[in-house]
């Protein structure tokens, strides 16, 4: 027997070139158990309506690229589904605290220069020929960087995040942690580099511990933990930067 | 990028909170209901002698500017903060206004400890 | 030329969207509770430099009926703000690997609870000796 269950799904929507502001639209869209809100909106663009834009990759929660707010939560769209929601409304929103570029496309530049300001690879202590062979890191020191080595770039934690909502100049929670990826690693030597953008007021200093960015993290990051952490060590780097000349840095 | 100052400002708030969060409730039930009730301490408990001789020892005297200060820095940092929250920006007027409050308590505060002096013997 | 008009939404009362940030606003408000205790601590101190009678009339200003109440909300406000301290802590701290695994977060929240409870009780039992 044929699922002929529905469900309804509200979209905000945004056409710059013909809408003053956003508005809400609904669809209605058949529902079966395993549909994911991803499933949902690629069916409202093939059958009902071509013009809806909305970015997406893997539908498998690795790439990043689907986040949306489902009913005022940011969440992947091809992690959410349907029925968690059934037989009631879904209300599906772009990234908060991210400018609207088209529906719930959101403007990543903001994100994009800040991942490259941080630095986001290994700098290595001391220049390494191939003859050396690889590094070698205990699992204890992997253990210190794994965690924060997860991140898929999704952006969820900066539309939880408050601070970087009223203030977007905050280097922001994903970022952060992805710098402290690198830090934790001891393999890399550019730790003293990474701490001026710690140290501002645009770095760690920003973030209130609200705690919101490691809720909706889909890969248990811990961005909330990254973050916070430095900011004793930025406290120590500012405290012993004149008796240490290096600060706190190893 | 410029170099904040908001570790001077965090540590205190962070000693403060960890004061507040380990001392803070029972302090409050001590001074607050315990010995006003008679429970589990004596009515007296907070007499003029008594309390003077607390506050002109030197531990005592730690103590309750320990307790005053940091409680006060604590909150001056959090009260801004959530200002900020609300849409108040922490612009240089916020700064002035909470974290100069708290300056001039701790202030009053050691005044206050000097002015009770010590027991002499 | 591009056709791009890029849409900020307002931020105005983000707070009220989410239990969550309406948890946190709490929590950031206890604030208010630790610097009113402080307050009245101050009053008491200066009170207590002047002189007896000033003091005295600061002790009995403690021992009313609003006074009760106020010392019931402050208490109700420091015990949430104990819990919610604990509760973030694990957040602020490094990771702590013991025998090849990291320290997880409600070990940490239990050893700061225990470790208030401990001091409060140090308290309450140096405050009883010392009325001796």
């Amino acid at each position: 027997m044929p699922d002929e269950r529905t469900i309804e799904i509200e979209v905000l929507r945004y056409r710059p070139e013909q809408d003053a502001v956003p508005f809400f639209q609904s669809y209605r869209v058949p529902f079966t158990e395993d549909m994911s809100i991803l499933q949902a909106l690629q069916y409202i663009k093939d059958h009902l309506d071509g013009t809806l834009s909305f970015r997406w990759s893997c539908r498998m929660a690795i790439c990043g690229s689907c986040g949306q707010m489902i009913d005022g939560v940011p969440k992947l769209g091809c992690k959410t589904f349907l029925r968690d929601y059934f037989p009631g409304k879904v209300r599906v929103e772009p990234l908060e605290h991210f400018p609207i570029e088209r529906d719930l496309v959101v403007g990543m530049d903001d994100f994009i220069a800040k991942l490259q300001r941080i630095k986001p690879w290994i700098v290595p202590r001391e220049p390494r020929t191939l003859a050396e062979g690889e590094h070698l890191q205990t699992p204890a020191q992997l253990e210190q960087f794994l965690q924060f080595s997860s991140c898929i770039n999704c952006m969820l934690c900066y539309a939880a995040c408050p601070q970087y909502g009223l203030d977007p100049d905050f280097i922001g929670p994903g970022v952060l942690a992805l710098l402290h990826r690198y830090n934790a690693d001891s393999r890399d030597g550019a730790r003293a580099e990474r701490m001026e953008l710690v140290n501002a007021e645009e770095g760690v200093w920003s973030c209130t511990a609200v705690g919101y960015c490691s809720e909706v993290c889909p890969k248990g990051v811990d961005p909330a933990n990254a973050v916070n952490q430095n900011k004793t060590a930025s406290a120590l780097d500012y405290f012993l930067r004149f008796v240490l000349p290096k600060g706190a840095t190893r | 990028m410029k170099r904040s100052n908001a570790p001077i400002f965090w540590t205190l708030f962070g000693a403060g909170g960890m004061l507040s969060a380990l001392i803070g409730p029972m302090l409050v039930f001590i001074t607050g209901i315990a010995v006003p009730m008679g429970f589990l301490l004596p009515r007296d408990f907070l007499s003029y002698p008594r309390m003077l001789s607390l506050a002109q020892h030197w531990t005592g005297k730690a103590f309750l500017f320990l307790v005053v200060a940091l409680f006060l820095w604590h909150g001056a940092h959090r009260i801004l903060h959530s200002l900020h929250d609300l849409g108040i920006r922490a612009g240089a007027a916020a700064k002035l206004a909470c974290y100069g409050l708290a300056m001039l308590a701790t202030v009053v505060t050691a005044c206050a400890l000097v002015a009770i002096g010590t027991d002499g013997s | 030329m591009s056709g791009r008009r890029p849409y900020v939404r307002p931020m105005r009362g983000w707070w009220r969207r989410d239990p969550f940030f309406v948890r946190y606003m709490i929590r950031e408000a206890t604030a208010v509770l630790v610097v009113a205790y402080a307050v009245a601590l101050l009053v008491g101190l200066v009170r207590l430099a002047q002189g007896e009678a000033a003091y005295d009339a600061w002790l009995a200003a403690q021992r009313t009926p609003l006074a009760l109440i106020f010392y019931v909300v402050l208490l109700a406000g420091f015990l949430y703000h104990s819990f919610t301290w604990f509760e973030i802590m694990p957040k602020t701290m490094p990771m702590i690997v013991v025998r090849g695994k990291s320290l997880g977060p409600r070990v940490i929240t239990g050893a700061g609870l225990g470790a208030a409870v401990a001091a409060s009780l140090l308290l309450l039992l140096l405050a009883r000796d010392f009325a001796r």
